[in-house]
């Protein structure tokens, strides 16, 4: 018996804890991330943004998210209802569930602060947000509206495109580093000189494609076609309403974030300060990850206030003509690189 | 195995979308996201404006012409005043006149502002819309300041202009017709180098010169197509013939000359008004034909005359010789007219009103077919369609 509560409950009870504990801070920043992104694009129009509910508008998202909740679900005549409800809850749940390797830290003996540190984190968060786009097939298929078709339609292939460069570039971060593990790879960027050894640096143009192809992953502007609004209204998720709508937008945020932490890991140094001097060595590495994630989040948030909307065709032709091509290229030159001045990194896990 | 018929995917576009510029249904053919066939549907705005005129004296038609294009009002009642005063055979006194292309050049503006930043919205870019929309709020405070009304003007009467400047007014215009080339440049920066703006905007929507006059074309729309023609220039009235300005023209007939014909035209706009405040002469604002224009108020305080002249003509109106014209004015959307016919009573007997934006929106198939669905979006944005005139 106590070998029962030992092995099996305890364990149990220990990972819901963490579980709850990066859910709960996941949500709550998905929450004042839509906060932020009014407030950021609002200054930037030379406006005010939402002032009215709390101190600085600061309880805006808790009355949004309450008045989403208490609408009422409407469910079209013509959609198909299995799919129409469960298309919203695929959406949100993979963008939490994606967040299970991504190491928020190191303990003080050197194991990372991660809820699953599996081998192949990469592999298994590449796996996840490329499910994400079933969510909005299935909703733009199942609302059985023109308009939500065509947005489904616009992002499955948008995010099949670029998701393949994602892949490229994610494989020479793989060759520098010699493993999948998300902790390995945010070590391997440790290094006396700080901020030089990320590798933002050695793989600059890599780094800039990933962020871009992660923008048009989480279908942020320039690359919100799936939901135009200037032409398709909303998209994929034109006929939701209430919770269901409430869980898109939700998951929508969620990636964003996710892509942030994603390229902070990859690129960024996840948890390591910039310098490796005083003042910053303070600094709780968790507290670094975050600095670095709100940093990517405020250049989506830019971008979106920034930039026009390409084309449905421009996007196809970036991401086949451009992305591709250059992230293959460089795939084999970082790979022959690595060779040729026996650069290769030991093998590890 | 059953044979597998291919249909287009039918699309309605409209009139509840938020880039419909109003009410616009467009019933769209489309092979994919390609667009086959545009069918625009007009009049679920429809208004009767044309009939309601003919009940109206000539006084109480004015407001009508606020609510065609209601971008840019001043610039309908503009036409509506200059028709009437052709009938009349009377001409606005100087001042009147200045004031006028001045109030005219702010409506173009006005206008402008709107369609550039509206058309940069319909691409995508967010940000245009508000800075823009700043600049509005100041030029409708000079409307305000005028006349009393931010938007539905009222001013342009036939025979001047309802009332003076009041003082001051002359400066803050100035003052800001110094500063908003810096918001110009601003958007110019957002949006005319913007890669993504011209890949969005650049051979999107073609029109050569002859098939824009073949399709109606006027206004900024047909001067991005490479003809020099603007009613200003072409046949001046008020004080156009007395300042000096550009006419700017594009060279392909695409989305972005049209956009870049509207940014220099606010430019050149700027210097009309200049010019305008720095020659206006002093004196009255409207005719001093008391058969035509009512008295100053405080005349009617002591003058039997001026009080009946008053009460004819806030009730009556006044009669207008028999006869018929046809009055233009480069209205910021293109050549907007007024067939006046007049039967010598103190309403008109038909008042047909040619719109730009009817012949622009007549096009839309002609220039859609075969581009994008977000193309669409982009060629509405750009020949600048609004409701209210075109469905009048």
């Amino acid at each position: 018996m106590v070998e029962f509560w030992s092995v099996w409950i305890w364990p149990t009870v220990w990972i819901v804890i963490k579980i709850v504990a990066i859910v709960l801070p996941l949500l709550l920043a998905v929450a004042y991330l839509t906060f932020a992104e009014r407030k950021v694009i609002a200054a930037m129009h030379r406006r005010k943004g939402p002032n009215v509910v709390g101190p600085f508008g600061l309880l805006q998202p808790m009355a949004d998210g309450l008045k989403l909740f208490l609408k009422e679900t409407v469910i079209p005549t013509g959609a198909n209802r299995a799919v129409f409800v469960i298309a919203p809850m695929i959406t949100f749940i993979l963008a939490l569930v994606a967040w299970a390797v991504i190491p928020f830290g190191q303990m003080s003996d050197g194991t990372p602060m991660v809820l699953a540190d599996i081998n192949v984190g990469i592999l298994y968060l590449f796996a996840i947000s490329s499910l994400g786009v079933y969510g909005i097939i299935m909703a733009g298929w199942a609302s059985n509206s023109k308009y939500a078709f065509l947005g489904g339609i616009r992002s499955a292939a948008q995010m099949v495109s670029y998701e393949v460069s994602i892949g490229f570039v994610i494989i020479t971060v793989l060759l520098c580093v010699g493993s999948l593990n998300l902790s390995r790879i945010v070590e391997a960027q440790a290094g006396p000189w700080g901020l030089f050894h990320w590798f933002a640096f050695p793989l600059m143009p890599m780094a800039v494609i990933f962020f871009v192809s992660g923008l048009a992953e989480t279908n942020r502007h320039p690359f919100d076609l799936p939901e135009a609004e200037a032409e398709l209204v909303s998209g994929y998720n034109v006929e939701y309403s209430a919770m269901a709508f409430a869980l898109f937008f939700l998951g929508e945020y969620a990636n964003m974030i996710l892509m942030s932490a994603m390229t902070s890991v990859l690129f960024l140094g996840g948890w390591l300060p910039p310098f490796n001097i005083a003042p910053f060595t303070w600094i709780p590495g968790p507290i670094w990850f975050i600095l670095k994630i709100a940093a990517c989040l405020f250049v989506f948030l830019w971008v979106r206030a920034t930039l026009p909307r390409y084309r449905y065709d421009q996007l196809m032709r970036l991401g086949w003509k451009v992305f591709l091509p250059v992230s293959l290229a460089a795939v084999v030159i970082v790979a022959g690189a690595l060779i040729t001045f026996g650069w290769m990194p030991a093998r590890a896990g | 195995m059953a044979e597998t018929q291919i249909k287009n995917f039918t699309l309605n576009f409209g009139p509840q979308h938020p880039s419909a510029h109003g009410v616009l249904r467009l019933v769209l053919e489309m092979d994919g996201e390609t667009i086959e066939r545009a069918d625009p549907h007009v009049g679920l705005l429809h208004r009767g404006t044309e009939k309601l005129i003919e009940y109206k004296s000539y006084q109480q038609a004015v407001p009508y012409f606020d609510r065609l294009d209601y971008v840019s009002p001043q610039n309908q009642e503009h036409a509506f005043a200059l028709a009437v005063e052709k009938l009349l055979g009377v001409e606005a006194p100087p001042r009147g006149q200045y004031i006028r292309t001045l109030y005219a050049e702010i409506g173009r503006v006005l206008n402008h502002i709107f369609t550039v930043c509206a058309f940069a919205m319909d691409i995508g870019a967010m940000t245009p819309m508000l800075w823009g929309f700043e600049q509005r709020e100041i030029l409708m405070e000079f409307c305000e300041r005028v006349c009393g009304a931010r938007l539905h003007m009222n001013y342009f009467r036939p025979g001047g202009v309802s009332l003076d400047m009041p003082a001051g007014l002359a400066e803050d215009i100035w003052a800001w017709t110094e500063e908003f080339p810096k918001c110009l440049e601003d958007l110019e920066e957002l949006l005319t180098e913007n890669r993504i703006f011209k890949q969005r905007s650049v051979d999107v929507g073609v029109i050569d010169a002859a098939q824009a006059l073949d399709w109606g074309f006027s206004g900024p729309c047909l001067r991005a197509s490479g003809v020099a023609w603007d009613l200003r220039k072409a046949q001046p009235y008020d004080a156009y013939d007395r300042v000096e300005f550009d006419v700017p023209i594009g060279k392909h007939g695409d989305c972005y000359d049209r956009y870049l014909v509207r940014m220099y035209e606010m430019r050149e706009s700027l210097k009309i008004m200049q010019q305008c405040l720095n020659e206006m002469p002093s004196g009255p604002v409207r005719v001093d034909d008391r058969k035509i224009s009512a008295p100053p108020r405080a005349e009617m305080k002591h003058s039997m005359e001026a009080l009946i002249h008053h009460f004819k003509l806030y009730t009556e109106g006044y009669h207008v010789p028999a006869g018929e014209t046809y009055t233009v004015v480069e209205a910021p959307k293109g050549e907007f007219g007024v067939y006046l016919v007049s039967d010598g009573t103190n309403r008109p007997y038909r008042c047909k009103i040619r719109t730009p934006g009817f012949a622009h929106l007549q096009a839309m198939d002609f220039l859609c077919r075969g581009h994008m669905l977000a193309d669409v979006v982009a060629v509405l944005g750009s020949l600048d369609i609004v409701f209210g005139e075109v469905d009048r």
